[in-house]
Protein backbone atom coordinates (compact mmCIF):
# COMPACT_ATOMS: atom_id res chain seq x y z
CA UNK A 1 0.00 0.00 0.00
CA UNK A 2 1.83 3.10 -1.40
CA UNK A 3 0.07 5.29 1.15
CA UNK A 4 2.08 3.90 3.46
CA UNK A 5 4.96 2.83 2.24
CA UNK A 6 5.72 5.92 1.10
CA UNK A 7 4.59 7.61 4.33
CA UNK A 8 7.96 9.31 5.35
CA UNK A 9 9.17 10.43 2.07
CA UNK A 10 6.29 12.21 0.80
CA UNK A 11 4.25 13.19 4.37
CA UNK A 12 5.52 17.01 3.81
CA UNK A 13 5.04 17.55 0.53
CA UNK A 14 1.77 15.78 0.51
CA UNK A 15 0.71 18.40 3.45
CA UNK A 16 2.71 21.37 1.73
CA UNK A 17 1.29 20.94 -1.26
CA UNK A 18 -2.45 20.45 -0.48
CA UNK A 19 -2.30 23.63 2.52
CA UNK A 20 -0.78 25.59 -0.92
CA UNK A 21 -3.62 24.76 -3.22
CA UNK A 22 -6.62 24.03 -0.60
CA UNK A 23 -5.43 27.90 0.81
CA UNK A 24 -4.96 29.28 -2.71
CA UNK A 25 -8.63 27.89 -3.53
CA UNK A 26 -9.76 29.29 -0.18
CA UNK A 27 -8.83 32.52 -0.61
CA UNK A 28 -9.46 32.93 -4.29
CA UNK A 29 -13.05 30.60 -4.34
CA UNK A 30 -14.34 30.70 -0.68
CA UNK A 31 -13.40 33.98 0.78
CA UNK A 32 -13.09 36.19 -2.76
CA UNK A 33 -15.86 34.65 -4.88
CA UNK A 34 -18.39 32.62 -2.70
CA UNK A 35 -19.74 35.98 -0.41
CA UNK A 36 -20.48 37.20 -3.82
CA UNK A 37 -22.34 35.00 -5.60
CA UNK A 38 -24.49 35.04 -2.13
CA UNK A 39 -24.82 38.77 -2.16
CA UNK A 40 -26.38 37.84 -6.31
CA UNK A 41 -28.48 35.44 -4.62
CA UNK A 42 -29.68 36.99 -1.74
CA UNK A 43 -30.09 40.71 -3.89
CA UNK A 44 -32.21 38.45 -5.97
CA UNK A 45 -34.20 36.88 -3.33
CA UNK A 46 -34.90 40.50 -2.00
CA UNK A 47 -36.49 42.05 -5.23
CA UNK A 48 -38.37 39.43 -5.72
CA UNK A 49 -39.58 39.41 -2.38
CA UNK A 50 -39.87 43.34 -3.17
CA UNK A 51 -41.66 42.97 -6.61
CA UNK A 52 -44.01 40.85 -4.83
CA UNK A 53 -44.62 42.85 -2.24
CA UNK A 54 -45.06 46.08 -4.61
CA UNK A 55 -47.46 44.31 -6.63
CA UNK A 56 -49.26 43.17 -3.59
CA UNK A 57 -49.49 47.02 -2.83
CA UNK A 58 -50.63 47.76 -6.26
CA UNK A 59 -53.45 45.14 -5.64
CA UNK A 60 -54.56 45.96 -2.62
CA UNK A 61 -54.88 49.68 -4.03
CA UNK A 62 -56.96 48.09 -7.18
CA UNK A 63 -59.32 46.63 -4.65
CA UNK A 64 -59.77 49.55 -2.49
CA UNK A 65 -59.77 51.74 -6.22
CA UNK A 66 -63.09 49.14 -7.23
CA UNK A 67 -64.63 49.12 -4.22
CA UNK A 68 -64.70 53.11 -3.62
CA UNK A 69 -65.55 53.05 -7.27
CA UNK A 70 -68.60 50.55 -6.24
CA UNK A 71 -69.57 52.38 -3.64
CA UNK A 72 -69.67 55.25 -5.52
CA UNK A 73 -71.40 53.72 -8.13
CA UNK A 74 -74.22 52.47 -6.01
CA UNK A 75 -74.80 56.19 -4.91
CA UNK A 76 -74.93 56.95 -8.12
CA UNK A 77 -77.79 54.29 -9.11
CA UNK A 78 -79.41 55.12 -5.92
CA UNK A 79 -79.59 59.13 -7.07
CA UNK A 80 -80.83 57.92 -9.96
CA UNK A 81 -83.57 55.28 -8.33
CA UNK A 82 -84.64 58.53 -6.99
CA UNK A 83 -85.11 60.57 -10.05
CA UNK A 84 -87.03 58.12 -12.18
CA UNK A 85 -89.33 57.37 -8.73
CA UNK A 86 -90.08 61.42 -8.37
CA UNK A 87 -90.90 61.69 -12.51
CA UNK A 88 -93.19 58.75 -12.36
CA UNK A 89 -94.90 59.98 -9.29
CA UNK A 90 -95.36 63.73 -11.38
CA UNK A 91 -95.95 62.03 -14.02
CA UNK A 92 -98.75 59.32 -12.10
CA UNK A 93 -100.05 62.58 -10.87
CA UNK A 94 -100.35 64.77 -13.76
CA UNK A 95 -102.04 61.59 -15.48
CA UNK A 96 -104.42 61.68 -12.68
CA UNK A 97 -105.77 65.42 -13.26
CA UNK A 98 -105.96 65.02 -17.13
CA UNK A 99 -108.28 62.32 -16.28
CA UNK A 100 -110.30 63.87 -13.56
CA UNK A 101 -110.81 66.84 -16.08
CA UNK A 102 -111.41 64.44 -18.90
CA UNK A 103 -113.68 62.99 -16.18
CA UNK A 104 -115.47 65.76 -15.63
CA UNK A 105 -116.24 66.96 -19.08
CA UNK A 106 -117.67 63.55 -20.19
CA UNK A 107 -119.75 63.95 -17.04
CA UNK A 108 -121.11 67.22 -18.11
CA UNK A 109 -121.69 66.20 -21.80
CA UNK A 110 -123.23 63.50 -20.43
CA UNK A 111 -125.73 65.29 -18.47
CA UNK A 112 -126.40 67.96 -21.26
CA UNK A 113 -126.97 64.77 -23.23
CA UNK A 114 -129.58 63.01 -20.76
CA UNK A 115 -131.26 66.66 -20.12
CA UNK A 116 -131.48 67.46 -24.16
CA UNK A 117 -132.69 63.60 -24.44
CA UNK A 118 -135.59 64.63 -21.60
CA UNK A 119 -136.45 67.58 -22.67
CA UNK A 120 -136.39 66.44 -26.92
CA UNK A 121 -138.98 63.19 -24.98
CA UNK A 122 -141.06 65.99 -22.46
CA UNK A 123 -141.75 67.59 -25.60
CA UNK A 124 -142.57 64.77 -28.30
CA UNK A 125 -144.76 63.59 -24.95
CA UNK A 126 -146.50 66.64 -25.05
CA UNK A 127 -146.82 66.73 -28.74
CA UNK A 128 -148.52 63.04 -28.23
CA UNK A 129 -150.31 64.33 -25.82
CA UNK A 130 -151.86 67.09 -28.36
CA UNK A 131 -151.85 64.39 -31.03
CA UNK A 132 -153.52 61.89 -28.93
CA UNK A 133 -156.30 64.86 -27.77
CA UNK A 134 -157.11 65.75 -31.01
CA UNK A 135 -157.35 62.29 -32.39
CA UNK A 136 -159.90 61.62 -29.08
CA UNK A 137 -161.56 64.74 -30.14
CA UNK A 138 -161.96 63.30 -33.93
CA UNK A 139 -163.58 60.31 -32.38
CA UNK A 140 -166.21 61.76 -29.66
CA UNK A 141 -166.93 64.01 -32.63
CA UNK A 142 -167.89 61.04 -34.74
CA UNK A 143 -168.88 58.66 -32.60
CA UNK A 144 -170.61 60.54 -30.21
CA UNK A 145 -171.76 63.43 -31.94
CA UNK A 146 -170.71 65.51 -28.97
CA UNK A 147 -168.24 68.56 -29.72
CA UNK A 148 -166.13 68.42 -26.39
CA UNK A 149 -163.63 70.96 -25.67
CA UNK A 150 -159.86 70.07 -26.35
CA UNK A 151 -159.14 71.17 -22.98
CA UNK A 152 -161.49 68.65 -21.59
CA UNK A 153 -160.44 65.93 -24.43
CA UNK A 154 -157.03 66.68 -23.21
CA UNK A 155 -157.65 66.41 -19.45
CA UNK A 156 -158.90 62.95 -20.23
CA UNK A 157 -156.04 62.16 -22.14
CA UNK A 158 -153.84 63.09 -19.26
CA UNK A 159 -156.01 61.40 -17.18
CA UNK A 160 -155.56 57.95 -19.35
CA UNK A 161 -152.46 58.45 -20.16
CA UNK A 162 -151.04 58.96 -16.38
CA UNK A 163 -152.50 55.44 -15.60
CA UNK A 164 -151.59 54.09 -18.94
CA UNK B 1 -1.89 -0.47 -6.30
CA UNK B 2 0.19 1.28 -8.77
CA UNK B 3 -2.59 3.84 -9.02
CA UNK B 4 -1.72 4.90 -5.19
CA UNK B 5 1.85 5.69 -5.89
CA UNK B 6 3.52 9.18 -5.77
CA UNK B 7 5.72 10.38 -7.67
CA UNK B 8 7.79 13.28 -8.16
CA UNK B 9 7.59 15.45 -11.09
CA UNK B 10 9.12 18.33 -10.28
CA UNK B 11 12.19 19.19 -8.03
CA UNK B 12 12.43 16.10 -6.02
CA UNK B 13 15.09 18.19 -4.28
CA UNK B 14 13.26 20.69 -3.09
CA UNK B 15 13.33 21.61 0.68
CA UNK B 16 11.72 23.46 2.92
CA UNK B 17 13.77 24.81 5.43
CA UNK B 18 16.07 21.42 6.56
CA UNK B 19 15.54 18.43 5.04
CA UNK B 20 11.75 18.96 4.58
CA UNK B 21 11.10 17.84 1.05
CA UNK B 22 8.64 19.50 -1.13
CA UNK B 23 8.72 17.88 -4.24
CA UNK B 24 5.68 18.75 -6.66
CA UNK B 25 4.75 15.37 -6.93
CA UNK B 26 1.72 13.73 -9.14
CA UNK B 27 -0.38 14.31 -5.87
CA UNK B 28 0.01 18.23 -6.13
CA UNK B 29 -0.28 17.84 -9.80
CA UNK B 30 -4.07 16.74 -9.29
CA UNK B 31 -4.55 18.92 -6.17
CA UNK B 32 -3.47 21.73 -8.53
CA UNK B 33 -5.89 20.73 -11.49
CA UNK B 34 -8.63 20.34 -8.94
CA UNK B 35 -8.03 24.10 -7.17
CA UNK B 36 -8.10 25.20 -10.97
CA UNK B 37 -11.15 23.56 -11.37
CA UNK B 38 -12.82 24.46 -8.64
CA UNK B 39 -11.31 28.29 -9.48
CA UNK B 40 -13.54 27.57 -13.15
CA UNK B 41 -16.16 26.58 -12.04
CA UNK B 42 -16.94 28.83 -9.53
CA UNK B 43 -15.81 31.54 -12.13
CA UNK B 44 -18.05 30.83 -14.07
CA UNK B 45 -21.34 31.73 -12.21
CA UNK B 46 -19.42 35.23 -11.36
CA UNK B 47 -21.57 37.03 -14.00
CA UNK B 48 -23.92 38.13 -11.07
CA UNK B 49 -27.29 38.32 -13.68
CA UNK B 50 -30.03 39.00 -11.99
CA UNK B 51 -32.15 36.29 -14.26
CA UNK B 52 -29.38 33.67 -13.85
CA UNK B 53 -27.69 31.50 -16.62
CA UNK B 54 -27.33 27.66 -16.31
CA UNK B 55 -23.87 27.70 -15.43
CA UNK B 56 -24.37 30.79 -12.62
CA UNK B 57 -27.36 28.86 -11.70
CA UNK B 58 -25.59 25.63 -11.21
CA UNK B 59 -22.84 27.46 -8.91
CA UNK B 60 -25.95 29.22 -7.08
CA UNK B 61 -27.08 25.77 -6.11
CA UNK B 62 -23.88 24.98 -4.48
CA UNK B 63 -23.14 27.48 -2.57
CA UNK B 64 -26.76 27.63 -1.94
CA UNK B 65 -26.69 23.87 -0.83
CA UNK B 66 -23.88 24.47 1.38
CA UNK B 67 -25.15 27.73 2.80
CA UNK B 68 -28.33 25.56 3.56
CA UNK B 69 -26.14 22.87 5.21
CA UNK B 70 -24.76 25.35 7.69
CA UNK B 71 -28.26 27.49 7.98
CA UNK B 72 -29.48 24.12 9.57
CA UNK B 73 -27.00 22.75 11.15
CA UNK B 74 -25.40 25.73 13.24
CA UNK B 75 -28.02 28.20 12.72
CA UNK B 76 -27.50 32.30 11.59
CA UNK B 77 -24.14 31.85 12.91
CA UNK B 78 -23.12 29.38 10.84
CA UNK B 79 -22.91 31.51 7.68
CA UNK B 80 -19.54 32.96 8.67
CA UNK B 81 -17.71 29.32 7.60
CA UNK B 82 -19.59 28.74 4.13
CA UNK B 83 -16.63 30.45 2.29
CA UNK B 84 -14.83 27.16 4.50
CA UNK B 85 -17.40 24.46 3.88
CA UNK B 86 -17.65 25.13 0.85
CA UNK B 87 -13.89 25.59 -0.47
CA UNK B 88 -13.77 21.91 1.16
CA UNK B 89 -16.49 20.18 -0.12
CA UNK B 90 -15.81 21.28 -3.69
CA UNK B 91 -12.04 20.42 -3.67
CA UNK B 92 -13.10 17.27 -2.49
CA UNK B 93 -15.86 16.47 -4.66
CA UNK B 94 -13.68 17.44 -7.49
CA UNK B 95 -11.22 15.41 -6.10
CA UNK B 96 -12.71 12.58 -5.60
CA UNK B 97 -14.66 13.08 -9.55
CA UNK B 98 -11.53 13.69 -10.95
CA UNK B 99 -10.25 10.34 -10.04
CA UNK B 100 -12.65 8.76 -11.83
CA UNK B 101 -12.21 10.18 -15.25
CA UNK B 102 -10.65 7.83 -17.69
CA UNK B 103 -7.97 9.97 -18.64
CA UNK B 104 -5.72 6.74 -18.12
CA UNK B 105 -6.81 5.75 -21.64
CA UNK B 106 -4.35 8.70 -23.03
CA UNK B 107 -1.06 7.13 -22.93
CA UNK B 108 1.63 8.07 -20.74
CA UNK B 109 -1.41 9.86 -18.36
CA UNK B 110 -2.07 8.33 -15.31
CA UNK B 111 -4.86 9.64 -13.10
CA UNK B 112 -4.32 10.03 -9.88
CA UNK B 113 -6.77 10.18 -6.26
CA UNK B 114 -5.49 12.41 -4.11
CA UNK B 115 -8.41 12.18 -1.56
CA UNK B 116 -7.10 8.29 -1.54
CA UNK B 117 -3.93 9.10 0.40
CA UNK B 118 -5.09 10.10 4.14
CA UNK B 119 -1.84 12.02 4.51
CA UNK B 120 -4.43 14.68 1.98
CA UNK B 121 -7.38 13.60 4.23
CA UNK B 122 -5.50 13.93 7.41
CA UNK B 123 -4.66 17.54 6.59
CA UNK B 124 -8.54 18.59 5.77
CA UNK B 125 -9.67 16.76 8.90
CA UNK B 126 -6.95 18.05 10.94
CA UNK B 127 -8.28 21.85 9.47
CA UNK B 128 -11.98 21.33 10.10
CA UNK B 129 -11.00 19.54 13.82
CA UNK B 130 -8.52 23.00 14.57
CA UNK B 131 -11.18 25.18 13.74
CA UNK B 132 -13.77 23.35 16.25
CA UNK B 133 -10.90 23.38 18.73
CA UNK B 134 -10.19 27.22 18.06
CA UNK B 135 -13.64 28.49 17.88
CA UNK B 136 -14.88 26.41 20.85
CA UNK B 137 -12.02 27.94 23.22
CA UNK B 138 -12.37 31.26 21.81
CA UNK B 139 -15.85 31.49 22.16
CA UNK B 140 -16.66 29.85 25.48
CA UNK B 141 -12.99 29.40 27.21
CA UNK B 142 -12.54 26.65 29.71
CA UNK B 143 -16.27 26.56 29.59
CA UNK B 144 -15.64 23.97 26.57
CA UNK B 145 -15.15 21.55 28.34
CA UNK B 146 -18.23 21.39 29.56
CA UNK B 147 -18.93 19.89 25.78
CA UNK B 148 -17.97 16.18 27.18
CA UNK B 149 -20.46 16.71 30.32
CA UNK B 150 -23.68 15.94 28.25
CA UNK B 151 -26.58 17.93 30.20
CA UNK B 152 -28.75 16.22 32.71
CA UNK B 153 -25.78 14.00 33.37
CA UNK B 154 -26.28 12.65 36.90
CA UNK B 155 -22.94 13.48 38.96
CA UNK B 156 -22.07 9.46 39.78
CA UNK B 157 -21.90 9.33 35.70
CA UNK B 158 -19.55 12.30 35.10
CA UNK B 159 -16.34 10.26 35.15
CA UNK B 160 -17.29 7.68 32.55
CA UNK B 161 -19.38 9.39 30.17
CA UNK B 162 -16.99 12.48 30.04
CA UNK B 163 -14.13 10.06 29.65
CA UNK B 164 -16.09 8.60 27.04
CA UNK B 165 -17.35 11.29 25.03
CA UNK B 166 -13.65 12.89 25.25
CA UNK B 167 -12.57 9.91 23.31
CA UNK B 168 -15.34 10.20 20.89
CA UNK B 169 -14.42 13.98 20.56
CA UNK B 170 -10.64 13.09 19.60
CA UNK B 171 -11.15 10.31 17.39
CA UNK B 172 -13.62 12.67 15.31
CA UNK B 173 -10.39 14.10 12.97
CA UNK B 174 -8.94 10.02 12.57
CA UNK B 175 -12.63 9.38 11.58
CA UNK B 176 -13.24 12.13 9.49
CA UNK B 177 -9.80 11.71 7.44
CA UNK B 178 -10.06 7.68 7.42
CA UNK B 179 -13.98 7.76 6.15
CA UNK B 180 -12.95 9.29 2.96
CA UNK B 181 -9.53 7.61 2.59
CA UNK B 182 -10.97 4.72 2.96
CA UNK B 183 -13.98 5.22 0.78
CA UNK B 184 -11.46 6.36 -1.77
CA UNK B 185 -9.41 3.68 -1.97
CA UNK B 186 -11.34 0.69 -1.75
CA UNK B 187 -13.70 1.80 -4.37
CA UNK B 188 -10.79 2.09 -6.62
CA UNK B 189 -9.12 -0.73 -5.24
CA UNK B 190 -12.08 -2.76 -6.17
CA UNK B 191 -12.72 -1.59 -10.06
CA UNK B 192 -9.15 -2.72 -10.13
CA UNK B 193 -9.74 -6.32 -9.03
CA UNK B 194 -12.48 -6.21 -11.20
CA UNK B 195 -10.55 -5.04 -14.29
CA UNK B 196 -7.62 -7.77 -13.42
CA UNK B 197 -10.49 -9.81 -13.96
CA UNK B 198 -11.59 -8.85 -17.27
CA UNK B 199 -7.85 -8.66 -18.55
CA UNK B 200 -7.21 -12.13 -17.23
CA UNK B 201 -10.56 -13.50 -18.48
CA UNK B 202 -10.03 -12.33 -21.38
CA UNK B 203 -6.52 -13.21 -22.61
CA UNK B 204 -7.64 -17.11 -21.23
CA UNK B 205 -10.06 -17.41 -24.03
CA UNK B 206 -13.17 -17.00 -25.40
CA UNK B 207 -14.77 -19.86 -22.87
CA UNK B 208 -13.15 -18.02 -19.57
CA UNK B 209 -13.52 -14.78 -21.57
CA UNK B 210 -17.33 -14.78 -21.21
CA UNK B 211 -17.88 -16.84 -18.25
CA UNK B 212 -15.31 -14.23 -16.08
CA UNK B 213 -14.91 -11.41 -18.12
CA UNK B 214 -18.01 -10.26 -19.08
CA UNK B 215 -19.83 -10.53 -15.88
CA UNK B 216 -17.18 -8.36 -14.26
CA UNK B 217 -16.74 -5.61 -17.21
CA UNK B 218 -20.65 -5.14 -16.84
CA UNK B 219 -20.03 -5.22 -12.79
CA UNK B 220 -17.82 -2.52 -13.53
CA UNK B 221 -19.62 -0.54 -15.23
CA UNK B 222 -22.38 -0.26 -12.31
CA UNK B 223 -19.43 -0.10 -9.70
CA UNK B 224 -18.44 3.05 -11.56
CA UNK B 225 -21.71 4.14 -11.77
CA UNK B 226 -21.64 3.87 -7.74
CA UNK B 227 -18.11 5.45 -6.87
CA UNK B 228 -19.37 8.28 -8.42
CA UNK B 229 -22.17 8.38 -5.77
CA UNK B 230 -19.90 7.97 -3.19
CA UNK B 231 -17.64 10.97 -4.70
CA UNK B 232 -20.15 13.33 -3.93
CA UNK B 233 -21.81 11.67 -0.83
CA UNK B 234 -18.52 11.63 1.01
CA UNK B 235 -17.81 15.22 -0.01
CA UNK B 236 -21.54 15.70 1.49
CA UNK B 237 -20.17 13.75 4.74
CA UNK B 238 -17.38 15.41 5.17
CA UNK B 239 -18.81 18.97 4.64
CA UNK B 240 -21.54 17.62 7.31
CA UNK B 241 -19.69 16.27 9.70
CA UNK B 242 -17.47 19.46 9.91
CA UNK B 243 -20.59 21.81 10.44
CA UNK B 244 -22.28 19.26 13.07
CA UNK B 245 -18.65 19.69 14.64
CA UNK B 246 -18.93 23.29 14.20
CA UNK B 247 -22.14 23.76 15.53
CA UNK B 248 -20.72 22.01 19.05
CA UNK B 249 -18.56 24.38 19.30
CA UNK B 250 -20.72 27.52 17.94
CA UNK B 251 -23.55 26.37 20.19
CA UNK B 252 -22.02 24.84 23.19
CA UNK B 253 -25.37 23.21 25.63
Amino acid sequence: MPQIDQLSETLTSQVFWLLVFFGLTFVVVGLGMVPKILGTVEMRDNQIAGDLAAAQAARDAATAEEEAWRTRENANRAAAQALIGEAKAKAAAATAAKLAKAQGKLDTQLAEAEAAIEAARSSAMAEVEGVAADVARDIVARVAGADIKPATAKAAVKKVMAHG
Amino acid sequence: MKQFTIEPLLGSDWQLGDGINIAFTNSALWMAITAVLVWVFVAGGMKRQLVPGRWQMAVETMTGFIDDLLEANVGKAGRKYVPYIFTLFMFILFGNLLGLVPVGLIPGIHAFTFTSHFTATGVLAIMSFSIVLIVGFWKHGFHFFSLFWPANTPVFLAAPISLIELVSFMVRPFSLALRLFVAMMAGHVLLKVLASFVIAGGGAGLGLGVLVGLPSFVLMVAISALEILVAGIQAYVFALLTSLYINDAENLH
